[in-house]
């Protein structure tokens, strides 16, 4: 307990922010107690399945600079461990064996292509997805002759709350990771790359590690989130929008801090759902023209990367930097 | 020998088409640094629009290169003078817009694809063309994937040629291996830029024009593209106009090698273990500086 209780103290720093997260956890935690609407926890364990995912992307990504587009990946591969397992394991032993295989796929991927630098690790991480995608139907089609799998339901409040102590291990486990000497080697990786390996950083070590860190709790997550699916096959496991969104929502809320992922996924995950369920029927020159939700979807992410390019909480960081050194400006002058 | 033939043929047939995707995506990755993700669905926008002008009014598939490529022209020009070259001079450096343009990119992918599979639906498009076969050494191929061919492998020459000769071509090459020094000599390197995108599209039109002669295709299948482009780029080696050539017509044979002795399914993943080899063993590629 003793212990806990300093690994918590560390991790969270000053009494605020621990009072805080304690608080938001608490209030998550009695939702489903208070709530009579079915839909909510639901709801609200999406949005903790993207915080995770986001978290954990800007982990690595936002931290070495290496924009990794393969949480999908790891996302589908943790769905299909479920879909094979789920009948005749538990969710709990389930996600911890989707965790460790996601972290095991990212070591492989790691060690193959962490040693290239840049846009080709994009492009590697890119078509990883779309090369299990195609995998998995070939898969389907040849081996096992069947079209997709159904997956052992589980009910709304299961969920939530294996959702919620992922989440809660996963932003404890950011936090420490973040002030670690493990998190500073990657951010200093993150800054010059060459530098840090004359600093003695053991870049491709560090980096391995980290990416193969930051698979983990998504493949726990796929495993959850499949048994809300039902029923899954390739393209909805490996669809690229588990890619792109997590990143636009880290970018969105901000990479400098801890909480600015969490803050952009939430805000993103109620506008999807907003334009998911309103009418998408919009008149121009006199012709109707159908607009999807992903139309409005990718043109805020156009503008989100075009207008804030530090994310939210790094607009409103500099935003206040502004004020204060006016405010100190003021007395000089008069 | 006939199956040889059959494959080679075929696999030239396919590749033509992939240098001539490629091609785009390579210059404007090449020159302005923009990992193209939405490069599939300006092919699409292409095919159906030959497509709706072969269906309705009878018009050569080949006229509808003279409304397809400037329709895409000016968007690919627009959206470069409008978002990319914002982002440009928002980041950093070059990592970071790289970084930013795929997923600017991958918006307007979303926007594009979206915009056109509700509007014109995902049912699968073709348009008879050229239905009649050629006899080659005792193989019969369809008269319209050698036409294609043609076409296509003229693209190519015209568009080398421009890079190699004419004075624009040179500055874009100028503007590829150092824009800051190309810009000191007298280089109008934002209007470079703005126009490379926009020949890139113009090259993914061509490209769109040509497959919709050959084969099926649907509102959907841009990113398929977008990846086959990916890969050859990757292939041929970053930026290099004459990789992306080579690389597309390796890519075409190797496919239908695959696709002919094994599953077509196993044509992608086929693609990616090139290319997992590939960035193993010369990551910067075959003609990869």
């Amino acid at each position: 307990m003793n212990l806990i209780k300093k690994t918590f103290w560390d991790a969270t720093g000053s009494k605020v922010q621990s009072g805080c997260i304690i608080a938001a956890a608490l209030a998550l935690a009695f939702v489903p107690k208070v709530s009579s609407d079915v839909y909510t926890p639901l709801f609200l364990s999406w949005i903790m399945a993207y915080c995770i995912m986001s978290l954990s992307w800007s982990f690595f990504s936002g931290k070495a600079g290496y924009v990794s587009l393969a949480t999908a990946s790891f996302y589908g591969v943790g769905m299909y461990l479920q879909a094979i397992l789920g009948r005749e394991l538990p969710l709990w032993t389930n996600m911890i064996l989707a965790a460790a295989f996601a972290f095991c796929v990212g070591i492989v991927i790691g060690i193959v292509t962490l040693r290239l630098r840049g846009i080709y690790f994009t492009i590697f991480t890119f078509g990883l997805t779309l090369f299990l995608n195609k995998f998995f139907h070939w898969y389907e089609g040849t081996v096992t002759r069947t079209k997709g799998r159904m997956v052992k339901p589980y009910d709304n409040i299961t969920v939530f709350y294996s959702l919620l102590v992922l989440f809660a291990i996963t932003v404890i486990a950011m936090l420490l990771l973040n002030k670690s000497k493990f998190g500073l080697s990657l951010k200093c990786i993150g800054q010059n790359e060459d530098s840090a390996q004359h600093l003695g950083v053991s870049t491709t070590k560090s980096k391995v590690l980290a990416f193969a860190l930051s698979a983990a709790p998504v493949g726990a997550v796929g495993a959850i989130m499949c048994t809300k699916a039902g029923y899954i096959d390739p393209d909805t496991a490996f669809g690229l929008n588990y890619s792109f969104f997590p990143v636009l929502m880290a970018i969105f809320g901000g990479m400098a801090s801890t909480y600015g992922p969490i803050v952009g996924s939430v805000i993103f995950f109620v506008l999807q759902d907003y334009l998911l369920r309103k009418p998408d029927e919009i008149m121009i020159f006199g012709r109707q023209i159908v607009v999807g939700d992903m139309i409005i979807f990718g043109a805020v992410m156009v503008i989100v990367i075009l207008a804030m390019p530090k994310g939210l909480f790094g607009t409103i960081e500099t935003l206040i930097a502004k004020r204060r050194k006016r405010a100190q400006e003021v007395p000089e002058d008069a | 020998m006939n199956t040889f033939l059959l494959i080679l043929i075929n696999g030239c047939i396919q590749g033509s088409a992939y240098a001539l995707m490629a091609m785009g995506m390579s210059t404007q990755y090449g020159v302005v640094r923009i990992l193209n993700i939405s490069h599939g669905e300006f092919i699409v926008i292409a095919a159906v629009t030959t497509y709706m002008l072969q269906s309705r009014t009878g018009l050569h598939p080949l006229a509808a290169l003279a409304i397809a490529c400037p329709i895409v022209f000016i968007i690919s020009y627009l959206l470069h003078i409008t978002i990319y070259r914002r982002a440009g001079r928002m980041s950093p450096n070059m990592g970071v817009f790289e970084g930013n343009a795929i997923l600017i990119s991958f918006g307007i992918y979303l926007i594009v694809q979206s915009l056109i599979q509700t509007n014109i639906g995902s049912a699968p498009m073709r348009y008879p063309f050229m239905m009649t076969s050629v006899n080659i050494g005792g193989v019969g191929f369809a008269a319209a994937g050698l036409f294609v061919m043609l076409i296509a492998i003229i693209i190519c020459v015209i568009y080398t040629f421009f890079l190699s000769s004419t004075r624009l071509g040179k500055s874009i090459r100028a503007a590829a291996q150092d824009s800051q020094a190309a810009s000191l000599h007298g280089v109008k390197i934002n209007r470079i830029m703005a126009l490379c995108f926009a020949i890139g599209g113009v090259l993914a039109a061509c490209a769109g024009v040509l497959m919709s002669m050959k084969d099926q295709f649907s509102s959907t299948s841009g990113l398929g593209y977008t990846t086959i482009a990916i890969i050859i780029v990757v292939l041929g080696g970053l930026g290099s106009v004459k990789g992306a050539i080579l690389g597309g017509f390796i890519l075409g044979v190797v496919g239908y090698a695959v696709s002919h002795f094994i599953d077509s399914v196993f044509m992608i993943s086929a693609f990616y273990l090139i290319i997992l080899l590939l960035l193993i063993i010369r990551p910067k590629g075959l003609l990869g500086r």
